[in-house]
Protein backbone atom coordinates (compact mmCIF):
# COMPACT_ATOMS: atom_id res chain seq x y z
CA UNK A 1 0.00 0.00 0.00
CA UNK A 2 1.24 3.51 -0.55
CA UNK A 3 2.12 5.67 1.97
CA UNK A 4 -0.82 8.45 0.24
CA UNK A 5 -3.26 5.81 0.29
CA UNK A 6 -2.64 4.29 3.72
CA UNK A 7 -2.88 7.70 5.17
CA UNK A 8 -6.05 8.51 3.46
CA UNK A 9 -7.19 5.43 5.21
CA UNK A 10 -6.46 6.48 8.73
CA UNK A 11 -8.20 9.36 8.13
CA UNK A 12 -11.52 7.73 8.42
CA UNK A 13 -10.17 7.55 12.62
CA UNK A 14 -10.72 10.92 14.50
CA UNK A 15 -7.71 12.68 16.33
CA UNK A 16 -8.58 11.45 19.66
CA UNK A 17 -8.96 7.62 18.64
CA UNK A 18 -5.51 7.92 16.96
CA UNK A 19 -4.03 9.61 20.39
CA UNK A 20 -5.35 7.33 22.44
CA UNK A 21 -4.32 4.17 20.28
CA UNK A 22 -0.70 5.80 20.13
CA UNK A 23 -0.52 6.42 23.99
CA UNK A 24 -0.54 2.32 24.05
CA UNK A 25 1.62 2.15 20.97
CA UNK A 26 4.08 3.88 23.85
CA UNK A 27 4.73 1.28 25.99
CA UNK A 28 4.66 -2.02 23.83
CA UNK A 29 7.31 -3.22 21.43
CA UNK A 30 5.72 -3.55 18.26
CA UNK A 31 2.58 -1.83 17.10
CA UNK A 32 0.32 -4.65 16.24
CA UNK A 33 0.56 -5.42 20.16
CA UNK A 34 -2.23 -3.23 20.61
CA UNK A 35 -4.58 -4.69 18.21
CA UNK A 36 -6.91 -5.25 20.52
CA UNK A 37 -6.59 -2.45 22.54
CA UNK A 38 -6.97 -0.02 19.28
CA UNK A 39 -10.19 -2.26 18.31
CA UNK A 40 -11.73 -1.44 21.69
CA UNK A 41 -10.63 2.34 21.45
CA UNK A 42 -12.89 2.57 18.02
CA UNK A 43 -15.85 0.92 19.55
CA UNK A 44 -15.85 3.32 22.88
CA UNK A 45 -15.90 6.08 20.54
CA UNK A 46 -18.36 4.44 17.41
CA UNK A 47 -20.34 1.89 19.25
CA UNK A 48 -19.11 -0.79 17.19
CA UNK A 49 -16.25 -1.46 14.65
CA UNK A 50 -16.80 -0.84 10.75
CA UNK A 51 -15.10 -2.32 7.43
CA UNK A 52 -14.06 1.22 7.24
CA UNK A 53 -12.71 1.78 10.95
CA UNK A 54 -11.21 -1.69 10.71
CA UNK A 55 -9.03 -0.82 7.66
CA UNK A 56 -8.06 2.58 9.16
CA UNK A 57 -6.78 1.02 12.33
CA UNK A 58 -5.00 -1.70 10.48
CA UNK A 59 -3.07 0.86 8.40
CA UNK A 60 -2.34 2.49 11.16
CA UNK A 61 -0.85 -0.47 13.11
CA UNK A 62 0.95 -1.14 9.64
CA UNK A 63 -0.80 -4.87 9.49
CA UNK A 64 -3.41 -6.06 6.81
CA UNK A 65 -6.90 -5.71 7.45
CA UNK A 66 -7.97 -9.41 7.20
CA UNK A 67 -4.86 -10.18 9.65
CA UNK A 68 -7.16 -7.52 12.06
CA UNK A 69 -10.28 -9.29 11.38
CA UNK A 70 -9.19 -12.36 12.33
CA UNK A 71 -8.32 -10.99 15.50
CA UNK A 72 -11.42 -8.50 16.23
CA UNK A 73 -13.82 -11.47 15.03
CA UNK A 74 -11.77 -14.30 17.47
CA UNK A 75 -12.94 -11.99 20.62
CA UNK A 76 -16.75 -11.77 21.59
CA UNK A 77 -16.81 -8.26 23.50
CA UNK A 78 -15.81 -6.54 19.40
CA UNK A 79 -18.81 -5.48 17.37
CA UNK A 80 -18.16 -5.97 14.04
CA UNK A 81 -21.81 -5.07 13.52
CA UNK A 82 -23.72 -2.53 14.68
CA UNK A 83 -25.62 -2.97 17.93
CA UNK A 84 -28.19 -1.07 20.23
CA UNK A 85 -27.12 1.94 22.36
CA UNK A 86 -26.89 -0.55 25.29
CA UNK A 87 -25.72 -3.73 25.16
CA UNK A 88 -27.22 -6.75 27.29
CA UNK A 89 -24.98 -9.54 28.55
CA UNK A 90 -27.19 -12.18 30.14
CA UNK A 91 -24.93 -14.62 32.09
CA UNK A 92 -26.25 -18.26 31.18
CA UNK A 93 -23.43 -20.18 33.05
CA UNK A 94 -23.84 -22.69 35.85
CA UNK A 95 -25.30 -20.64 38.74
CA UNK A 96 -27.63 -18.46 37.00
CA UNK A 97 -28.92 -21.46 34.78
CA UNK A 98 -29.76 -23.44 38.19
CA UNK A 99 -31.03 -19.80 39.10
CA UNK A 100 -33.48 -19.54 36.29
CA UNK A 101 -31.98 -17.38 33.65
CA UNK A 102 -33.22 -19.49 30.60
CA UNK A 103 -37.03 -17.93 32.15
CA UNK A 104 -35.10 -14.83 32.31
CA UNK A 105 -34.18 -15.04 28.64
CA UNK A 106 -37.59 -15.85 28.10
CA UNK A 107 -39.16 -12.80 29.57
CA UNK A 108 -36.66 -10.47 27.90
CA UNK A 109 -37.31 -12.06 24.47
CA UNK A 110 -41.35 -11.22 24.75
CA UNK A 111 -40.93 -8.48 26.22
CA UNK A 112 -38.36 -6.88 23.87
CA UNK A 113 -38.57 -8.73 20.64
CA UNK A 114 -35.36 -10.13 20.50
CA UNK A 115 -33.75 -13.39 20.67
CA UNK A 116 -30.07 -13.68 21.39
CA UNK A 117 -27.79 -11.46 19.07
CA UNK A 118 -30.70 -9.13 17.78
CA UNK A 119 -31.15 -5.62 17.87
CA UNK A 120 -34.45 -4.34 19.13
CA UNK A 121 -36.20 -2.25 16.20
CA UNK A 122 -35.76 0.98 18.06
CA UNK A 123 -31.97 -0.03 19.17
CA UNK A 124 -32.17 0.50 22.20
CA UNK A 125 -31.12 -2.53 23.19
CA UNK A 126 -28.77 -5.63 21.93
CA UNK A 127 -28.91 -8.93 23.72
CA UNK A 128 -26.36 -11.29 23.96
CA UNK A 129 -25.27 -13.90 26.47
CA UNK A 130 -22.21 -13.78 28.43
CA UNK A 131 -20.08 -16.17 30.73
CA UNK A 132 -20.24 -16.02 34.05
CA UNK A 133 -20.28 -12.82 35.72
CA UNK A 134 -18.63 -13.44 38.46
CA UNK A 135 -21.31 -12.39 40.44
CA UNK A 136 -22.84 -15.79 41.22
CA UNK A 137 -23.49 -15.16 44.71
CA UNK A 138 -26.26 -12.74 43.07
CA UNK A 139 -27.20 -15.17 40.83
CA UNK A 140 -29.49 -14.39 38.22
CA UNK A 141 -27.65 -11.40 36.84
CA UNK A 142 -26.95 -9.27 33.59
CA UNK A 143 -25.14 -6.34 32.31
CA UNK A 144 -26.96 -3.37 30.98
CA UNK A 145 -24.10 -1.02 29.76
CA UNK A 146 -21.60 -0.97 31.67
CA UNK A 147 -23.90 -1.42 34.65
CA UNK A 148 -24.29 -4.86 36.53
CA UNK A 149 -27.79 -5.88 38.37
CA UNK A 150 -28.06 -8.60 40.27
CA UNK A 151 -30.63 -10.97 41.84
CA UNK A 152 -33.11 -10.89 38.73
CA UNK A 153 -36.47 -11.82 38.85
CA UNK A 154 -38.86 -11.27 35.71
CA UNK A 155 -40.33 -8.20 37.41
CA UNK A 156 -37.05 -6.45 38.46
CA UNK A 157 -36.03 -7.26 34.45
CA UNK A 158 -38.66 -5.71 33.22
CA UNK A 159 -38.22 -2.68 35.25
CA UNK A 160 -34.75 -2.02 34.66
CA UNK A 161 -35.39 -2.18 30.67
CA UNK A 162 -37.94 0.30 30.61
CA UNK A 163 -41.14 -1.73 29.91
CA UNK A 164 -42.07 -3.15 26.39
CA UNK A 165 -40.41 -1.86 23.32
CA UNK A 166 -42.11 -4.29 21.03
CA UNK A 167 -43.99 -1.77 18.25
CA UNK B 1 -3.71 -10.34 67.86
CA UNK B 2 -2.27 -11.95 64.51
CA UNK B 3 -3.84 -11.62 61.52
CA UNK B 4 -5.91 -14.27 60.45
CA UNK B 5 -7.54 -12.84 57.22
CA UNK B 6 -4.80 -11.34 55.53
CA UNK B 7 -7.00 -11.03 52.15
CA UNK B 8 -10.23 -9.23 53.26
CA UNK B 9 -8.72 -7.15 56.45
CA UNK B 10 -9.95 -3.64 54.27
CA UNK B 11 -13.31 -5.10 52.75
CA UNK B 12 -16.38 -3.89 54.03
CA UNK B 13 -19.76 -5.60 54.11
CA UNK B 14 -20.86 -2.82 51.75
CA UNK B 15 -17.92 -3.45 49.31
CA UNK B 16 -17.02 0.29 49.16
CA UNK B 17 -13.36 0.35 47.88
CA UNK B 18 -10.57 0.96 50.09
CA UNK B 19 -8.35 4.06 49.09
CA UNK B 20 -5.02 5.00 49.46
CA UNK B 21 -5.41 6.72 52.82
CA UNK B 22 -7.56 3.94 54.35
CA UNK B 23 -5.08 1.26 52.94
CA UNK B 24 -2.24 2.81 54.44
CA UNK B 25 -4.14 3.56 57.85
CA UNK B 26 -4.00 0.07 58.13
CA UNK B 27 -0.77 -0.87 57.41
CA UNK B 28 -0.44 -0.86 53.81
CA UNK B 29 2.52 -0.86 51.66
CA UNK B 30 4.42 -2.23 54.65
CA UNK B 31 4.71 -4.97 53.05
CA UNK B 32 6.66 -3.34 50.18
CA UNK B 33 8.62 -1.64 52.70
CA UNK B 34 9.49 -4.76 54.01
CA UNK B 35 10.30 -6.53 51.21
CA UNK B 36 12.90 -3.80 49.85
CA UNK B 37 14.79 -3.63 52.75
CA UNK B 38 15.89 -7.56 51.57
CA UNK B 39 17.56 -9.22 49.04
CA UNK B 40 15.26 -10.53 46.17
CA UNK B 41 16.26 -14.18 46.81
CA UNK B 42 15.31 -13.74 50.22
CA UNK B 43 12.42 -13.12 49.45
CA UNK B 44 12.04 -15.49 47.22
CA UNK B 45 13.05 -17.83 49.72
CA UNK B 46 10.71 -17.06 52.30
CA UNK B 47 7.94 -17.15 49.71
CA UNK B 48 8.89 -20.71 48.61
CA UNK B 49 9.32 -21.84 52.34
CA UNK B 50 5.70 -19.99 52.89
CA UNK B 51 4.23 -23.46 50.81
CA UNK B 52 1.96 -20.64 48.80
CA UNK B 53 0.06 -22.34 45.58
CA UNK B 54 -1.10 -20.80 42.96
CA UNK B 55 -4.98 -20.05 43.37
CA UNK B 56 -5.70 -19.78 39.77
CA UNK B 57 -7.37 -23.49 39.88
CA UNK B 58 -4.18 -25.81 39.60
CA UNK B 59 -2.49 -24.79 43.14
CA UNK B 60 1.15 -24.96 41.49
CA UNK B 61 3.45 -23.95 44.48
CA UNK B 62 4.27 -20.12 43.22
CA UNK B 63 7.59 -20.38 44.65
CA UNK B 64 8.76 -22.70 42.69
CA UNK B 65 7.13 -21.59 39.48
CA UNK B 66 8.94 -18.22 40.26
CA UNK B 67 12.04 -20.47 40.49
CA UNK B 68 12.86 -21.06 37.05
CA UNK B 69 12.84 -17.70 35.88
CA UNK B 70 16.36 -16.47 35.31
CA UNK B 71 18.10 -13.81 37.10
CA UNK B 72 20.67 -11.72 37.61
CA UNK B 73 23.70 -12.98 35.00
CA UNK B 74 21.36 -16.01 33.85
CA UNK B 75 18.94 -13.48 32.25
CA UNK B 76 19.84 -11.96 29.35
CA UNK B 77 18.75 -8.00 28.99
CA UNK B 78 15.54 -7.11 28.52
CA UNK B 79 12.20 -6.64 29.88
CA UNK B 80 10.64 -9.47 32.37
CA UNK B 81 7.47 -9.68 33.10
CA UNK B 82 4.82 -10.43 35.88
CA UNK B 83 1.27 -10.17 34.80
CA UNK B 84 -1.67 -10.93 36.92
CA UNK B 85 -4.71 -13.00 35.52
CA UNK B 86 -7.54 -11.22 36.77
CA UNK B 87 -9.77 -12.45 33.58
CA UNK B 88 -11.98 -14.48 35.96
CA UNK B 89 -14.03 -16.39 33.72
CA UNK B 90 -14.79 -20.09 35.00
CA UNK B 91 -18.25 -20.80 35.73
CA UNK B 92 -19.59 -20.77 39.29
CA UNK B 93 -16.30 -18.62 40.45
CA UNK B 94 -16.94 -15.25 41.79
CA UNK B 95 -13.68 -14.48 44.07
CA UNK B 96 -11.00 -12.64 42.44
CA UNK B 97 -14.12 -9.60 41.79
CA UNK B 98 -14.41 -9.40 45.56
CA UNK B 99 -10.63 -8.77 46.06
CA UNK B 100 -10.22 -6.81 42.88
CA UNK B 101 -13.23 -4.13 43.63
CA UNK B 102 -12.70 -3.73 47.72
CA UNK B 103 -9.43 -3.37 47.89
CA UNK B 104 -6.95 -2.43 44.91
CA UNK B 105 -4.12 -1.57 46.48
CA UNK B 106 -3.74 -4.78 48.00
CA UNK B 107 -3.60 -6.64 44.47
CA UNK B 108 -0.62 -3.94 43.12
CA UNK B 109 1.22 -3.92 46.98
CA UNK B 110 1.44 -7.56 46.20
CA UNK B 111 2.64 -7.35 42.49
CA UNK B 112 5.34 -4.91 43.40
CA UNK B 113 6.69 -6.99 45.84
CA UNK B 114 5.91 -9.85 43.43
CA UNK B 115 7.78 -7.96 40.49
CA UNK B 116 10.96 -6.73 42.93
CA UNK B 117 11.57 -10.74 43.80
CA UNK B 118 11.51 -11.61 40.01
CA UNK B 119 13.19 -8.56 39.26
CA UNK B 120 10.42 -7.67 37.11
CA UNK B 121 10.38 -4.31 35.53
CA UNK B 122 7.22 -4.38 34.06
CA UNK B 123 4.11 -5.35 35.08
CA UNK B 124 0.44 -6.49 33.39
CA UNK B 125 -3.04 -6.50 34.90
CA UNK B 126 -4.80 -8.24 32.71
CA UNK B 127 -8.67 -7.96 33.53
CA UNK B 128 -11.29 -9.02 31.81
CA UNK B 129 -13.67 -6.80 30.31
CA UNK B 130 -17.08 -6.48 32.00
CA UNK B 131 -15.00 -5.47 35.53
CA UNK B 132 -14.98 -1.79 34.54
CA UNK B 133 -15.09 -0.72 38.03
CA UNK B 134 -12.72 -2.77 39.07
CA UNK B 135 -10.69 -1.39 35.96
CA UNK B 136 -10.86 2.05 36.98
CA UNK B 137 -10.25 1.10 40.54
CA UNK B 138 -7.02 -0.14 39.58
CA UNK B 139 -6.10 2.87 37.15
CA UNK B 140 -6.62 5.00 39.70
CA UNK B 141 -4.92 3.10 42.72
CA UNK B 142 -1.36 2.90 40.08
CA UNK B 143 -1.89 6.41 39.25
CA UNK B 144 -2.00 7.33 43.34
CA UNK B 145 1.35 4.85 43.47
CA UNK B 146 3.13 7.12 41.78
CA UNK B 147 2.38 10.07 43.36
CA UNK B 148 3.69 8.00 46.15
CA UNK B 149 6.78 6.73 45.15
CA UNK B 150 5.24 3.39 45.23
CA UNK B 151 5.57 2.57 41.31
CA UNK B 152 8.26 4.21 38.36
CA UNK B 153 11.65 5.01 38.45
CA UNK B 154 13.19 4.81 41.50
CA UNK B 155 10.65 3.47 43.82
CA UNK B 156 11.30 4.53 47.53
CA UNK B 157 14.70 5.79 47.01
CA UNK B 158 15.99 1.94 46.58
CA UNK B 159 16.59 2.17 42.54
CA UNK B 160 14.55 -0.43 41.46
CA UNK B 161 12.57 0.36 38.69
CA UNK B 162 8.56 -0.93 37.65
CA UNK B 163 5.92 -0.11 35.40
CA UNK B 164 2.50 -1.04 35.86
CA UNK B 165 -0.11 -1.22 33.06
CA UNK B 166 -3.64 -2.01 33.42
CA UNK B 167 -5.03 -4.35 29.97
CA UNK B 168 -8.67 -4.76 30.07
CA UNK B 169 -9.60 -7.51 27.24
CA UNK B 170 -11.99 -8.20 24.80
CA UNK B 171 -14.18 -11.26 25.93
CA UNK B 172 -13.68 -15.02 25.75
CA UNK B 173 -12.74 -17.50 28.84
CA UNK B 174 -9.49 -18.74 26.84
CA UNK B 175 -8.02 -15.56 27.32
CA UNK B 176 -7.61 -16.89 31.31
CA UNK B 177 -5.04 -19.81 30.42
CA UNK B 178 -2.06 -18.29 31.02
CA UNK B 179 -0.15 -19.24 27.49
CA UNK B 180 -3.48 -17.45 25.54
CA UNK B 181 -3.38 -14.80 27.67
CA UNK B 182 0.25 -14.34 26.70
CA UNK B 183 -1.13 -14.08 23.13
CA UNK B 184 -3.67 -12.06 23.82
CA UNK B 185 -1.74 -9.99 25.72
CA UNK B 186 0.40 -9.89 22.51
CA UNK B 187 -2.24 -8.25 20.44
CA UNK B 188 -2.98 -11.98 18.72
CA UNK B 189 -6.06 -14.29 18.75
CA UNK B 190 -5.72 -16.04 22.24
CA UNK B 191 -4.79 -19.47 21.51
CA UNK B 192 -2.76 -21.21 23.88
CA UNK B 193 1.15 -22.10 23.62
CA UNK B 194 2.87 -25.35 23.43
CA UNK B 195 4.90 -25.89 26.39
CA UNK B 196 7.92 -25.97 26.49
CA UNK B 197 9.07 -23.15 26.00
CA UNK B 198 7.51 -21.99 29.39
CA UNK B 199 6.75 -18.87 29.69
CA UNK B 200 8.79 -18.32 32.92
CA UNK B 201 12.11 -18.90 30.03
CA UNK B 202 10.15 -17.34 26.83
CA UNK B 203 6.18 -15.60 27.69
CA UNK B 204 5.42 -12.44 26.73
CA UNK B 205 7.24 -10.79 23.16
CA UNK B 206 9.76 -14.06 24.38
CA UNK B 207 10.87 -12.89 27.23
CA UNK B 208 10.90 -14.40 31.13
CA UNK B 209 7.04 -13.94 32.34
CA UNK B 210 5.47 -14.93 34.99
CA UNK B 211 1.40 -15.15 35.31
CA UNK B 212 -0.13 -15.78 38.64
CA UNK B 213 -3.67 -15.27 39.84
CA UNK B 214 -5.21 -12.11 41.20
CA UNK B 215 -5.69 -14.19 45.16
CA UNK B 216 -1.90 -15.45 45.09
CA UNK B 217 -0.37 -12.46 44.09
CA UNK B 218 -2.89 -10.61 47.24
CA UNK B 219 -0.48 -12.85 49.68
CA UNK B 220 2.91 -12.67 48.80
CA UNK B 221 3.33 -8.87 50.27
CA UNK B 222 1.56 -10.55 53.77
CA UNK B 223 3.68 -13.35 53.78
CA UNK B 224 6.85 -11.37 53.03
CA UNK B 225 5.92 -8.73 55.65
CA UNK B 226 4.72 -11.45 58.10
CA UNK B 227 6.94 -14.40 57.70
CA UNK B 228 6.97 -18.20 56.33
CA UNK B 229 5.76 -19.66 59.62
CA UNK B 230 2.79 -16.99 60.10
CA UNK B 231 1.56 -17.97 56.77
CA UNK B 232 1.94 -21.84 57.55
CA UNK B 233 -0.18 -21.63 60.98
CA UNK B 234 -3.47 -20.02 59.27
CA UNK B 235 -4.15 -23.72 57.20
CA UNK B 236 -5.79 -26.34 59.13
CA UNK B 237 -4.09 -28.88 57.03
CA UNK B 238 -0.99 -29.04 55.49
CA UNK B 239 -1.62 -26.21 53.07
CA UNK B 240 -0.81 -23.15 54.05
CA UNK B 241 -2.59 -19.92 54.58
CA UNK B 242 -6.34 -18.84 53.82
CA UNK B 243 -8.57 -19.62 51.38
CA UNK B 244 -11.65 -17.33 49.50
CA UNK B 245 -14.23 -19.75 49.94
CA UNK B 246 -17.41 -19.64 47.78
CA UNK B 247 -20.81 -21.01 47.91
CA UNK B 248 -23.67 -20.37 44.79
CA UNK B 249 -26.51 -22.53 44.00
CA UNK B 250 -29.64 -22.98 46.09
CA UNK B 251 -28.40 -22.22 49.66
CA UNK B 252 -29.85 -19.77 52.02
CA UNK B 253 -27.01 -17.38 52.00
CA UNK B 254 -24.69 -17.43 48.49
CA UNK B 255 -21.23 -15.90 49.16
CA UNK B 256 -17.66 -15.81 49.29
CA UNK B 257 -15.38 -15.86 52.47
CA UNK B 258 -11.98 -15.65 53.75
CA UNK B 259 -11.39 -19.10 55.95
CA UNK B 260 -8.55 -20.81 56.83
CA UNK B 261 -7.50 -22.98 54.01
CA UNK B 262 -8.65 -27.03 54.85
CA UNK B 263 -11.98 -25.56 56.47
CA UNK B 264 -14.11 -28.62 55.83
CA UNK B 265 -16.80 -28.58 53.09
CA UNK B 266 -19.74 -28.73 55.35
CA UNK B 267 -18.83 -25.95 57.64
CA UNK B 268 -18.35 -24.08 54.70
CA UNK B 269 -21.85 -24.69 52.88
CA UNK B 270 -23.94 -24.86 56.35
CA UNK B 271 -22.27 -22.27 58.30
CA UNK B 272 -21.12 -20.19 55.97
CA UNK B 273 -23.33 -20.12 53.10
CA UNK B 274 -26.19 -21.43 55.74
CA UNK B 275 -27.24 -24.77 54.42
CA UNK B 276 -29.71 -25.03 51.88
CA UNK B 277 -32.88 -23.27 50.83
CA UNK B 278 -35.98 -24.60 52.24
CA UNK B 279 -37.48 -27.86 50.09
CA UNK B 280 -34.20 -28.09 48.73
CA UNK B 281 -31.77 -30.71 49.56
CA UNK B 282 -27.90 -31.58 48.86
CA UNK B 283 -26.90 -33.74 45.54
CA UNK B 284 -23.89 -32.93 44.68
CA UNK B 285 -21.16 -30.30 44.17
CA UNK B 286 -18.62 -29.16 42.54
CA UNK B 287 -15.48 -28.18 44.51
CA UNK B 288 -13.69 -25.20 42.47
CA UNK B 289 -15.80 -23.80 39.18
CA UNK B 290 -17.33 -25.40 36.25
CA UNK B 291 -14.37 -27.48 35.68
CA UNK B 292 -14.14 -29.91 38.32
CA UNK B 293 -15.27 -33.11 39.01
CA UNK B 294 -18.75 -33.87 41.19
CA UNK B 295 -18.60 -34.46 44.88
CA UNK B 296 -21.68 -35.80 46.91
CA UNK B 297 -22.73 -36.03 50.55
CA UNK B 298 -19.79 -38.58 51.28
CA UNK B 299 -17.35 -36.03 50.98
CA UNK B 300 -18.93 -33.09 53.22
CA UNK B 301 -16.45 -33.48 56.17
CA UNK B 302 -13.69 -33.22 53.47
CA UNK B 303 -11.17 -30.76 54.16
CA UNK B 304 -11.44 -28.27 51.39
CA UNK B 305 -7.95 -28.36 50.64
CA UNK B 306 -5.60 -29.08 47.24
CA UNK B 307 -4.45 -33.01 48.36
CA UNK B 308 -7.80 -33.80 50.46
CA UNK B 309 -10.23 -32.37 47.12
CA UNK B 310 -7.47 -34.41 44.37
CA UNK B 311 -7.56 -37.47 46.94
CA UNK B 312 -11.38 -37.73 46.12
CA UNK B 313 -11.14 -37.40 42.84
CA UNK B 314 -12.12 -33.89 41.99
CA UNK B 315 -10.26 -30.66 42.63
CA UNK B 316 -10.34 -27.64 44.84
CA UNK B 317 -9.97 -25.57 41.51
CA UNK B 318 -10.70 -22.22 42.39
CA UNK B 319 -12.87 -23.02 45.82
CA UNK B 320 -15.88 -21.88 44.78
CA UNK B 321 -18.44 -24.48 45.35
CA UNK B 322 -21.53 -24.70 42.98
CA UNK B 323 -24.51 -26.42 44.65
CA UNK B 324 -26.62 -29.30 42.54
CA UNK B 325 -29.63 -29.32 44.71
CA UNK B 326 -32.74 -32.03 44.21
CA UNK B 327 -34.59 -30.66 42.38
CA UNK B 328 -32.43 -29.49 39.34
CA UNK B 329 -31.58 -31.75 36.56
CA UNK B 330 -27.97 -33.18 36.39
CA UNK B 331 -28.36 -33.96 32.98
CA UNK B 332 -29.70 -30.37 32.18
CA UNK B 333 -26.59 -28.98 34.62
CA UNK B 334 -23.96 -30.75 32.34
CA UNK B 335 -25.57 -29.72 29.34
CA UNK B 336 -25.00 -26.21 30.68
CA UNK B 337 -21.35 -26.66 31.60
CA UNK B 338 -20.53 -28.44 28.52
CA UNK B 339 -22.46 -26.22 26.06
CA UNK B 340 -20.05 -23.53 27.69
CA UNK B 341 -17.33 -25.31 27.14
CA UNK B 342 -18.17 -25.81 23.58
CA UNK B 343 -19.20 -21.93 22.72
CA UNK B 344 -15.55 -21.26 24.63
CA UNK B 345 -13.15 -23.40 22.18
CA UNK B 346 -10.98 -21.29 20.74
CA UNK B 347 -11.04 -23.51 18.30
CA UNK B 348 -7.23 -24.32 17.87
CA UNK B 349 -6.93 -28.54 17.43
CA UNK B 350 -9.62 -31.06 16.69
CA UNK B 351 -10.64 -32.73 19.72
CA UNK B 352 -11.48 -30.08 21.74
CA UNK B 353 -13.23 -27.90 18.55
CA UNK B 354 -15.16 -30.78 17.35
CA UNK B 355 -15.24 -32.89 20.13
CA UNK B 356 -17.24 -30.54 22.73
CA UNK B 357 -20.10 -29.52 20.28
CA UNK B 358 -20.90 -33.07 19.75
CA UNK B 359 -20.45 -33.82 23.17
CA UNK B 360 -23.01 -30.89 23.63
CA UNK B 361 -25.62 -32.31 20.92
CA UNK B 362 -25.54 -35.50 22.65
CA UNK B 363 -26.77 -34.27 26.43
CA UNK B 364 -28.74 -32.08 24.12
CA UNK B 365 -30.54 -34.88 22.41
CA UNK B 366 -30.53 -36.81 25.84
CA UNK B 367 -32.13 -34.01 28.01
CA UNK B 368 -35.04 -33.38 25.57
CA UNK B 369 -36.25 -36.72 24.80
CA UNK B 370 -34.09 -38.13 21.83
CA UNK B 371 -31.25 -40.22 23.40
CA UNK B 372 -30.46 -43.65 22.39
CA UNK B 373 -29.20 -46.07 25.19
CA UNK B 374 -25.95 -46.03 22.90
CA UNK B 375 -25.41 -42.18 23.20
CA UNK B 376 -24.26 -43.37 26.87
CA UNK B 377 -21.29 -45.16 25.03
CA UNK B 378 -20.67 -42.29 22.77
CA UNK B 379 -20.54 -39.76 25.72
CA UNK B 380 -18.43 -42.11 27.65
CA UNK B 381 -16.17 -42.46 24.89
CA UNK B 382 -15.60 -38.60 24.26
CA UNK B 383 -14.75 -38.69 28.18
CA UNK B 384 -12.46 -40.69 27.89
CA UNK B 385 -10.42 -39.11 24.69
CA UNK B 386 -10.92 -35.51 25.08
CA UNK B 387 -10.62 -35.76 28.54
CA UNK B 388 -7.37 -36.86 28.65
CA UNK B 389 -4.70 -34.73 29.45
CA UNK B 390 -2.11 -34.47 26.34
CA UNK B 391 -5.01 -34.98 23.60
CA UNK B 392 -5.76 -31.69 23.19
CA UNK B 393 -3.51 -28.85 23.05
CA UNK B 394 -4.64 -27.26 26.55
CA UNK B 395 -6.85 -27.77 29.88
CA UNK B 396 -9.81 -26.51 28.57
CA UNK B 397 -11.39 -29.53 27.20
CA UNK B 398 -10.30 -32.17 29.76
CA UNK B 399 -11.84 -29.29 32.21
CA UNK B 400 -15.32 -29.67 30.36
CA UNK B 401 -15.10 -33.57 30.87
CA UNK B 402 -14.83 -33.55 34.38
CA UNK B 403 -18.64 -32.60 35.62
CA UNK B 404 -19.89 -34.67 32.84
CA UNK B 405 -17.49 -37.77 33.66
CA UNK B 406 -18.59 -37.62 37.89
CA UNK B 407 -21.70 -36.83 36.57
CA UNK B 408 -22.13 -40.34 34.68
CA UNK B 409 -20.43 -41.70 37.63
CA UNK B 410 -22.61 -40.52 40.50
CA UNK B 411 -25.93 -39.66 38.77
CA UNK B 412 -26.78 -42.34 36.14
CA UNK B 413 -30.08 -42.69 37.40
CA UNK B 414 -30.32 -39.00 35.77
CA UNK B 415 -29.53 -40.28 32.87
CA UNK B 416 -31.75 -43.46 32.42
CA UNK B 417 -34.62 -41.41 33.78
CA UNK B 418 -34.29 -39.12 30.52
CA UNK B 419 -33.57 -42.18 28.16
CA UNK B 420 -36.22 -43.89 29.50
CA UNK B 421 -38.78 -40.44 29.14
CA UNK B 422 -39.39 -39.92 32.66
CA UNK B 423 -36.88 -36.94 34.10
CA UNK B 424 -38.81 -35.74 37.58
CA UNK B 425 -36.98 -32.51 36.97
CA UNK B 426 -37.92 -31.59 33.18
CA UNK B 427 -41.48 -32.87 33.75
CA UNK B 428 -42.74 -29.83 36.18
CA UNK B 429 -39.81 -29.57 38.10
CA UNK B 430 -37.46 -26.89 37.76
CA UNK B 431 -35.58 -27.62 34.65
C1 LIG C 1 -9.28 -22.76 30.09
C2 LIG C 1 -8.57 -22.18 31.26
C3 LIG C 1 -9.01 -20.99 31.82
C4 LIG C 1 -8.35 -20.41 32.91
N1 LIG C 1 -8.83 -19.25 33.43
C5 LIG C 1 -8.17 -18.68 34.48
C6 LIG C 1 -8.62 -17.45 35.03
O1 LIG C 1 -9.62 -16.85 34.59
N2 LIG C 1 -7.93 -16.92 36.07
C7 LIG C 1 -6.81 -17.54 36.57
O2 LIG C 1 -6.19 -17.01 37.50
N3 LIG C 1 -6.37 -18.70 36.07
C8 LIG C 1 -7.01 -19.27 35.03
N4 LIG C 1 -6.53 -20.45 34.51
C9 LIG C 1 -5.28 -21.01 35.06
C10 LIG C 1 -4.07 -20.34 34.40
O3 LIG C 1 -3.72 -21.04 33.23
C11 LIG C 1 -2.85 -20.32 35.29
O4 LIG C 1 -2.61 -21.61 35.73
C12 LIG C 1 -2.99 -19.43 36.48
O5 LIG C 1 -3.31 -18.11 36.12
C13 LIG C 1 -1.68 -19.45 37.24
O6 LIG C 1 -1.80 -18.68 38.40
P1 LIG C 1 -1.55 -19.31 39.83
O7 LIG C 1 -0.28 -20.13 39.75
O8 LIG C 1 -1.40 -18.11 40.69
O9 LIG C 1 -2.73 -20.14 40.17
C14 LIG C 1 -7.20 -21.05 33.44
C15 LIG C 1 -6.77 -22.25 32.88
C16 LIG C 1 -7.43 -22.81 31.80
C17 LIG C 1 -6.93 -24.10 31.24
S1 LIG D 1 -8.27 -27.69 24.02
FE1 LIG D 1 -9.79 -26.28 23.12
S2 LIG D 1 -9.32 -24.29 23.99
FE2 LIG D 1 -7.49 -25.60 24.31
S3 LIG D 1 -6.20 -25.26 22.48
FE3 LIG D 1 -7.53 -27.00 21.97
S4 LIG D 1 -9.29 -26.00 20.93
FE4 LIG D 1 -8.23 -24.40 22.04
S1 LIG E 1 -22.86 -18.05 36.72
FE1 LIG E 1 -23.80 -16.15 36.33
S2 LIG E 1 -22.53 -14.81 37.43
FE2 LIG E 1 -21.50 -16.69 37.69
Amino acid sequence: MSEANSMNLISALSQEELQAIDAEIAHVPYRDAVAIDALKIVQAHRGWVSDESLSAIAAHLHMSADELDGIATFYNLIYRRPVGDKVILLCNSISCWIKGCDNLQQRITEELGVELGETTSDNRYTLLPVTCLGACDKAPVMMVGDELHEDLCEESIIRILGGSTTP
Amino acid sequence: MSLTTPLTRNVRDDRRPTDMAAYEANGGYQGLRAALAQSPEDCLQVLKDSNLRGRGGAGFPTGMKWSFVPMGDKCSPGHKYLICNADEMEPGTFKDRLLLECDPHQLIEGMIVSAYTLQADVAYIFIRAEYHQATRLLQEAIAACHEKGYLGQDILGTGYQLEMHVHSSAGRYICGEETALISSLEGKRANPRAKPPFPQVSGLWGRPTIVNNVETLCNVHHIIERGAEWFKSLGLTEDAGTKLYGVSGRVKNPGCWELPMGTPVRQIIEEYAGGMEDGYNLKGFLPGGGSTDFLTEEHLDLAMDYDTIGKAGSRMGTGTMIILDDKTCPVGFVKNLVAFFARESCGFCTPCRDGLPWSAQVLDDIQNGRGQEEDMDTLARQVKFIGAIGNTHCALAPGAMEPLQSAMKYFPEAFENHLSGNCPHCNGGTH
